[in-house]
């Protein structure tokens, strides 16, 4: 039982908020350092593309995006499946937060996608199936941020809502296969592929560095915006009036 | 419970009845989406052209969207007289599993709002200028599709109980969720149009129908028990 201990303690919103506060720079600094040094190799030092020339260069902002559309939806449908089962308010309320970021990674992927698509195929919108999927993605988002501000009772909007994302993830696969069967014209993945990603080193590291400068962006944002959560829901409690005399 | 010998079975039928008799009792109830159904495939021929070939290629997806959006107008009915005379917490009170309750309520509302869009499909098919060989596998689809919509719109319909503005936020819900539907429908339409075998589109709309069917009444059951409390 001792190795769970961690777990319970996060259900103690005092506990939660110093924590997320103490993690805050070891996560946001990072992004910080990775993201400029990402953009860096990849808007500077990278060579440009037989093919696509300078514009490829955008992929060092919208697949990051893309990668964090998806895993912020899966983070909030775990955090919200979690607050189901057992009960844990803090769950929920780290599946409220995550929310609007991952709506607007979702949106930073539509519209680098949308700019990409304009040199490459002389059009600013197609109705290619990954960026179909990204916007239903996004309507998705858009939907569970509606529920959860139709309650005007914390505790029932974080678990309708929360229900919602459950359906959601269940939905999205579906979605995605779905999308794909009924259009593709989208390049395939450069990355993740069976025989080894398909990009010179030069320009697949910056690649990676800004993965992982987004991804502790995504996580930094999430600890602000967790602590907003827990400061906006316990705003009647003693420890925090103990916190600001203090 | 057991003493009052009302099997899951009967407990089922006893809902299904209720809620297909209160429907004929409140014909309007069925007949308003058919309406609307129609009334949203006319509106095509008028803004766009009413030129028969054109017709006939936007004649799949002029159906199947005018389906989609007639199915979530009769969401409305669904869950949310129930909840405001009562019977919602009666039935949540009644000691049967609520997930199955709700299914049959969902099957009722599927028969009552999918079937007479499937039986009105023909008509508005051959007013589109779709030939006539094609309406079976259309029939065929919204049978399926429009069970996916009911099953699928019921967790939507449960989750917007508690909200005061809810028919909204109910589309922005269902709408997302309902797309697979429309993207296999209108597919299979389009394949029996062109004459070429339509039988994966159905195939992958009869899994979504055997998913939903099996999987949304027990979220749509969590759902009215949040909304109740």
């Amino acid at each position: 039982m001792a190795t769970w201990t961690w777990f319970h303690k996060l259900a103690s919103p005092p506990y939660l908020y110093r924590t997320a506060g103490r993690l805050l720079p070891w996560l946001a600094i990072p992004a910080i350092v990775l993201t400029l040094a990402g953009a860096y190799g990849g808007l500077v030092r990278a060579p440009a593309d037989y093919q696509q020339g300078e514009a490829f260069r955008i992929i060092y902002v919208h697949a990051p995006s893309a990668w964090l559309s998806l895993m912020a939806y899966t983070v909030m449908a775990a955090a919200a499946a979690v607050g189901l089962i057992w009960r844990m308010k803090l769950a929920h309320a780290l599946a409220a937060a995550t929310a609007p970021i991952g709506a607007s990674f979702t949106l930073l992927c539509l519209a680098t996608g949308s700019l990409w698509g304009r040199p490459m195929w002389g059009t600013w919108w197609v109705w290619d199936a990954r960026l179909t999927s990204q916007l239903i993605l996004f309507f998705l988002y858009l939907g569970y941020m509606a529920l959860h501000s139709a309650y005007d009772d914390t505790q029932r909007a974080d678990r309708a809502a929360g229900l919602l994302a459950v359906v959601g993830i269940v939905n999205v696969p579906i979605i995605h296969f779905s999308v794909y069967w009924w259009n593709t014209l989208h390049q395939g993945s450069t990355v993740l592929r069976a025989d080894g990603p398909a990009m010179p080193p030069s320009m697949l590291v910056p690649l990676l560095v800004s993965f992982a400068g987004y991804t502790l962006g995504y996580a930094a944002l999430a600890c602000v915006r967790l602590r907003a959560e827990v400061l906006g829901r316990e705003r009647n409690a003693s420890w925090l009036q103990e916190l600001g005399r203090g | 419970m057991s003493t009052l010998g009302t099997g899951l079975g009967r407990a089922a039928w006893l809902v299904f009845e209720r809620d297909v008799r209160l429907a004929f009792r409140r014909w309007e109830q069925v007949t308003h989406p058919v309406v609307f159904f129609v009334m949203i495939a006319t509106l095509f021929p008028l803004a766009l052209s009413p030129e028969t070939s054109l017709l006939r290629d936007i004649a799949p997806g002029v159906v199947w969207v005018a389906a989609l959006l007639s199915s979530l107008l009769a969401l409305e009915t669904l869950l949310r007289a129930d909840l405001e005379d009562g019977t919602l917490e009666q039935l949540t009170l009644s000691g049967q599993p609520l997930g199955w309750l709700l299914f049959a309520k969902t099957l009722a509302h599927w028969v009552l709002s999918g079937l007479p869009l499937v039986l009105a499909a023909p008509l508005v098919a051959t007013a589109l200028a779709a030939p006539g060989d094609a309406v079976g596998v259309l029939m065929l689809a919204l049978f399926l599709g429009t069970g996916v919509l009911s099953f699928i719109g019921a967790v939507g319909a449960a989750l917007t109980l508690g909200t005061r503005r809810g028919s909204v936020l109910l589309s922005l819900l269902v709408l997302p969720l309902a797309m697979p539907v429309l993207i296999f429908g209108a597919r299979a339409t389009d394949l029996a149009m062109r004459g070429e075998p339509a039988g994966g589109a159905l195939m992958l709309l009869g899994a979504m129908l055997a998913l939903s069917v099996t999987l949304a009444p027990i979220a749509a059951s969590t759902a009215v028990r949040i909304s109740l409390e």
